[in-house]
């Protein structure tokens, strides 16, 4: 069971909005690249989260580049999942790949401070502070698997290669 | 079953009949990085505890995106990709050689392969007929080890184009366009496959172009058959053995085919702070730009160069309007050189900075002070991504660039055509 609260952001939330490229100098420097992260879209992001919080979002969360560096600093600043009404294709493999739960679904209800309890298991979202109940899109079977080994690198250390 | 170019290029490479849904392992033909996302990915290698690359021939590690470098740590960072590649023996190409995506068209990237970089825009490749797809550090560390990665093999949405472009307009006109109509979400998860006769038509150049922001649409990739124009541009390339021809079959399954007629389209520019925020240039007319960029993997080949010399001959930049072009290979500069562009543009008062990246991702060349616009040829306009979230970034084509470099004011370029 995850338990958190929620930090909420509108549609669109590029990479750039996450780590932008001007910050590219600091990205083998990852502890420093973090205090950064979502900086573009709100400066006191990172001072205020609370290890287990949760990001919410809109739409194609995620857009843009294909930096890694995206997810990992979210993950970084204790976020223990992503929630969104749609997430950009390379980010969601990026925030699997890098244990990162990524879960789908209609976000609208959700405001900004709520308190979510989350259920990865039985699919399910509780909003504690407006009493809803929502479901998440169901994760491919290869994703969960590699999300369940706590990301890529360490699904294939253990298998050695892809098992479908 | 008839399949599209996407299942036919998976198929093919999981020894599976792959279908639209299907999840499969698939033979990875090229893998690679550039230098803001190679250092991660060689750490991850390196930690993953693989003990080879599985093809040092088709394994490379661009220094495009800071080349030459700014900074003492992009630097450090440059040092572990050479370092990488001289233990590990794959390729590397270094400061100056050019955009990643540039270089891999010129001379990696077949039709038919499976080409697979940490960098968004792999999907440029697609214009060759390759299935090109852009990933994070980690899957390209494993993709470097096991010369395979997983798909979900996309649907795929058919465009079709047809008719004839009106003078002043181009492809960047059209991939604008479409990403106007269909949204920046508008192909999440799936691929883009273009044909119609404008498209059978159309130089690689082009495609490039149209492949090359496939993604700003979400799409995994954006394909073309390969033709005999795809011939013709190998051959020129020196790797005409490089070439087989590829298309989709006739009755394919498509998710949705969107038709788009070339005579109607008109000069189409980006306003910050997205990609499918779109409008005509003609409607924009007066907005004032303090930059002109000219260059990147969208927009930087020669013939790009060539139009926007073709607008810019004999005249020069407007006073408070800055031209920076970056050719985006050192292939491409030097037959900018041959050709007389390159002196036409400095004639014109352009700043010709290193084939690379340049100005586009805001780390140096370029980047925009507080208030300021940029019209840029190049394919992203979010907030912040030419290095100041304070500034404003417009998109259009090259000719459309070159005209506002001359009346410092967004131009529809047919005024000056």
């Amino acid at each position: 069971m995850l338990e958190g609260r929620v930090f909420k952001f509108g549609d669109n939330i590029s990479t750039d909005h996450i780590v932008p490229g001007r910050l590219a100098h600091l990205r083998s420097n990852l502890p420093e690249l973090a205090k950064h992260v979502l900086e573009d879209a709100d400066a006191t992001f990172a001072s205020r989260v609370n290890l287990g919080d949760f990001l919410v979002a809109g739409v194609n969360f995620g857009l843009g580049s294909s930096r890694e560096h995206a997810a990992m600093v979210i993950k970084m600043a204790g976020m223990s999942a992503v929630l969104a009404k749609s997430v950009a294709r390379i980010f969601f493999r990026n925030a699997i790949n890098l244990g990162l739960p990524v879960l789908i679904c209609d976000t609208d209800g959700i405001d900004d401070g709520d308190e979510l309890h989350i259920d990865l298991a039985a699919g399910t979202i509780r909003d504690i502070t407006n009493g809803s109940q929502l479901t998440f899109k169901k994760i491919p079977e290869i994703m969960l698997r590699i999300l369940d080994e706590g990301g890529l690198m360490p699904y294939i250390k253990k298998y050695g290669d892809f098992k479908l | 079953m008839a399949k599209t170019l996407a299942e036919k290029i998976l198929s093919h490479k999981s020894g599976l009949d792959a279908r639209a849904g299907d999840i499969v392992v698939a033979q990875v033909d090229l893998a690679f990085v550039q230098d803001t996302t190679g250092p991660l990915t060689l750490r991850e290698f390196e930690a993953g505890g693989f003990d080879q690359l599985a093809d040092k021939e088709r394994t490379i590690l661009f220094l495009d995106h800071a080349a030459p470098s700014p900074n003492q740590q992009l630097s450090t960072d440059h040092i572990l990709l050479r370092r990488f590649a001289e233990k590990r023996g794959c390729l590397l190409s270094d400061v100056g050689q050019g955009v990643c995506h540039q270089i891999v068209a010129e001379s990696f990237a077949r039709p038919g392969d499976i080409v697979v970089g940490a960098d968004s825009h792999t999907v440029t490749a697609g214009a060759l007929g390759a299935f090109a797809t852009g990933m994070g550090s980690s899957d390209i560390a494993v993709a470097f080890a096991l010369g395979k990665t997983w798909f979900r093999v996309p649907e795929t949405i058919r465009v079709v184009t047809s008719g004839s472009f009106q003078k002043g307009v181009y492809a960047k006109d059209l991939i604008l366009h479409l990403i106007g109509q269909i949204g920046a979400d508008g192909a999440t998860y799936k691929a883009l496959e273009f044909g119609g006769d404008a498209v059978d038509l159309m130089p690689i150049s082009d495609r490039l172009t149209i492949a090359n922001m496939s993604v700003e649409a979400g799409a995994k990739a954006g394909l073309f058959a390969a033709d005999d124009l795809t011939r013709d541009y190998l051959t020129k390339q020196e790797r005409g053995n490089d070439y087989q021809p590829i298309a989709p079959d006739n009755d394919a399954s498509y998710q949705k085919t969107i038709d788009i007629d070339a005579v109607g389209l008109e000069p189409t520019v980006s306003r910050p702070h997205s990609v499918d925020n779109t409008a005509l240039a003609r409607e924009l007319e007066g907005t004032r730009i303090q930059q002109v960029f000219i260059g990147t993997c969208t927009n930087g080949r020669l013939e790009d160069l060539a139009v926007a010399a073709s607008i810019l001959k004999g005249k020069k930049r407007h006073p408070q309007t800055r031209l920076i072009v970056a050719p985006a290979s050192r292939k491409v500069l030097l037959e900018a050189i041959e050709t007389g562009y390159i002196k036409t543009l400095v004639e014109a008062e352009a700043v010709i900075i290193s084939p690379g990246c340049g100005a586009c991702l805001g780390l140096h060349q370029g980047v925009l002070g507080d208030g300021e616009a940029c019209l840029s040829t190049a394919n992203r306009n979010f907030k912040g991504r030419m290095g100041n979230p304070e500034a404003f970034i417009y998109l259009a084509s090259p000719a459309t660039a070159a005209a506002t470099a001359i009346t410092g004011r967004i131009t529809d370029p047919r005024e000056v055509l």
